[in-house]
């Protein structure tokens, strides 16, 4: 009896110890990089048993929300936050929060047009005149100039766009108040703009099926749900004047062009980036990592995984779609490490 | 009252004590408090809900008043909020569901209750229990595969064809809108209708029944002028939780209303309802501004709720009385 008292006791104390040592790091923030979060979090916890990363995809924005408030040890986004939410942070916590690219995205025009089978072209203008309500018919020569030998209908344009707030949403209208002044001083760029004409649907999948459901219609959609889900989408004219389709190695062309400027706080925006090559509607998606932490190994665990996330961790990137950050970028990267104290 | 039942401060102290420890013994007092809290804690989770969503909506409250009820722009980029859009879709949808939820719902229950033998009224009323305890989000993909399409391709045109020359059912007709909002929402409301009403009108005592049919009424007439003005108060009960469900109904909501904050007199319009916006946006509400008018919104259907809520409550017992009155004479 004693003996095996003793050796349950000895097996508690060392179940202790190792639950002691097991380091827990909660995070939460944007959806669209989910899949490739928790892929990344589970090799790294293969390799680090001891450590143990949580992430709660519950949006860009609550991301943010739940690093300022410090219920999170580190956020994600799809939008960079701006000034005033980081003056806020700082406000907060006496420190500042830095932003670390992570992989890239892009999102790309679907439509749904009876008897028109070959991929249509857009161009900027013509997307901001269809999202203004000002292009409204698919026949309309914005569009059929550029889609010469395409038998366009003469039929109203539905259009349809994201009901929820979305990081998907802030690049697309990123992207188009770049292109269009009017865009620009009418709707602007936001997670949840005012649109002006238009059905809202709930997250990709509501945008999808509104498109496959109503004829003549036009929705946004991120890559790597149409890819995934077998999406017919068009291609999208750049800001060196060729029509790109988007792939993984054109929309990680649009980052290296933006890469050359990339200010030392990541905080960029690559959409109509320059470039033959690049996609003009990409973004980068970023972690949020507080560059005070109280907890040692709270910040040489987070460190560790970066730094993983920056070598090996890309390799698992393309196999889910998503586009690699250029080598530029991750350079830069590893340098910032050094500001996480 | 106090005194009359228990009157513990004028009665003696030892009194006192023996009594209580007697009443104590005997459970009573425990039964008493114990369901004392549970029935209070319904009040106070009410009163919690509606400090909250005031101390949290405190920016829009100073920003925009009373105007936030009747303006109609709505842009987080801007930081413009007005709730009128939302409170038009939350009130045409719901008005939508409950004019065709109450005669289908009645008349079903009509015939589950009185016409229907026993068997089959028995079986359907379980195939009803199941349709009112189905997941919301399951009834808004039905929405989007079966009464969009429908909308779009049948109904629609038809109704343009009768009804066009009533701005209600003017416009293009996207399939989404307020009009299969509300035929959503009916779908999923009628059972309620249906489930109630049929339990009230089965307990309509049968002596009702057998004395009108023995002063010479058919038997519809026995139903239609005697039992169901009998059980008139119960059917209403069962409207007014169609109408509450169809209020904050979020989820098949979104799924169909096309979630577009404008006005429109075309039921076959986009529009937005309060719950739906609230679903929508709140995750990513990126200014606190933004999150806080969409709690106001909260607020509103509260109020709202409330609101139709007491007006219904009015009308029970307008129509009771004058229901009552008649029967008497």
């Amino acid at each position: 009896m004693k003996r095996i008292a003793v050796i349950a006791l000895l097996g508690l104390g060392i179940a202790g110890i190792l639950w002691a040592d097991a380091l827990s790091i909660n995070g939460a923030g944007a959806t669209f990089p989910n899949p490739i979060y928790s892929k990344w979090f589970d090799e790294y916890h293969k390799k680090n048993p001891n450590l143990q990363i949580n992430y709660q995809p519950i949006g860009s924005g609550g991301g943010i929300k739940q690093v300022t408030e410090g219920t999170v040890d580190f956020g994600a986004t799809d939008g960079p936050m701006n000034d005033e939410q980081l003056k806020a942070y700082q406000e907060k916590h006496g420190s500042a929060i830095l932003h670390f690219p992570t992989v890239l995205g892009a999102v790309v025009p679907t439509y749904n047009l009876p008897g028109v089978s070959t991929s249509l072209n857009f161009t900027g203008e013509a997307l901001a005149g269809i999202y203004l309500g000002k292009v409204t018919k698919w026949n309309d020569p914005l569009i059929a100039d550029i889609n010469k030998g395409v038998k366009l209908p003469a039929e109203d344009i539905v259009v349809v766009h994201r009901a929820d707030g979305s990081g998907t949403s802030y690049c697309f209208t990123d992207y188009l108040s770049k292109v269009s002044e009017e865009w620009k001083t009418k709707v602007g760029k936001g997670t949840s703009p005012n649109w002006p004409v238009g059905l809202g649907g709930k997250g990709n999948e509501g945008v999808t099926g509104t498109v496959k459901n109503t004829p003549n219609s036009i929705g946004y959609v991120e890559l790597i749900y149409a890819e995934a889900n077998k999406i017919p989408y068009g291609s999208v004219k750049n800001a060196d004047g060729v029509f790109m389709k988007a792939s993984l190695a054109s929309v990680t062309a649009a980052a290296a062009a933006a890469a050359k400027e990339m200010p030392d706080d990541f905080r960029v925006s690559i959409t109509n980036a320059k470039g033959k090559d690049a996609y003009p509607i990409s973004t980068f998606t970023w972690l949020l990592i507080p560059a005070k932490f109280s907890d040692n190994a709270k910040r040489d665990a987070l460190r560790g995984f970066v730094t993983w996330m920056l070598a090996d961790g890309q390799n698992y990137a393309e196999a889910l779609s998503y586009a690699k950050l250029p080598k530029e970028v991750v350079a830069k990267e590893k340098k910032a490490l050094a500001n996480i104290q | 009252m106090a005194t009359a039942s228990t009157s513990l401060p004028s009665a003696g102290p030892a009194s006192d004590s023996r009594a209580l420890l007697s009443r104590l013994r005997d459970g009573d007092e425990i039964a008493r408090l114990i369901t004392f809290i549970f029935a209070a804690t319904v009040v106070l989770i009410s009163i919690l809900l509606v400090l909250e969503l005031w101390h949290d909506s405190a920016l829009p409250r100073h920003k925009f008043g009373f105007a936030f009820f009747r303006t109609t722009t709505w842009n987080p980029i801007e930081g413009e909020f007005g709730a009128l859009p939302f409170i038009y879709g939350t009130v045409v949808t719901a008005a939508v569901a409950l004019l065709i939820a109450i005669p289908l719902g009645i008349g079903a229950a009509i015939f589950l209750a009185e016409l229907a033998p026993t068997r089959i009224s028995d079986t359907l009323e379980f195939f009803i229990d199941l349709l009112a305890a189905m997941p919301s989000v399951i009834y808004g993909v039905l929405g989007v595969f079966i009464v969009v399409p429908l909308m779009r391709q049948f109904i629609a045109p038809w109704l343009k064809r009768i009804l066009g020359f009533l701005p209600l059912f003017q416009g293009p007709a996207y399939g989404v809108g307020f009009l299969t909002a509300g035929i959503v929402l009916a779908i999923m409301v009628i059972p309620y209708i249906i489930s109630v009403s049929r339990e009230v009108l089965l307990s309509v005592p049968s002596d009702q029944r057998e004395a009108a049919l023995a002063v010479g009424s058919t038997r519809w007439e026995s139903t239609w002028k005697v039992v169901v003005p009998f059980a008139r108060s119960g059917i209403l009960g069962s409207i007014f939780l169609a109408l509450a469900r169809s209020l904050g109904e979020t989820m098949a909501v979104a799924m169909v209303i096309g979630n577009d904050p404008k006005i429109s007199a075309s039921l076959f319009a986009p529009g937005y309802s309060i719950a739906a916006v609230i679903a929508n946006e709140l995750a990513e509400a990126t200014s606190e501004l933004h999150t806080q008018s969409l709690i106001a919104l909260g607020l509103v259907l509260f109020l709202l709720t409330f609101i139709l809520n007491g007006l219904a409550r009015i009308l029970i017992v307008v129509t009771s009385q004058r229901g009552a009155g008649t029967a008497r004479a």
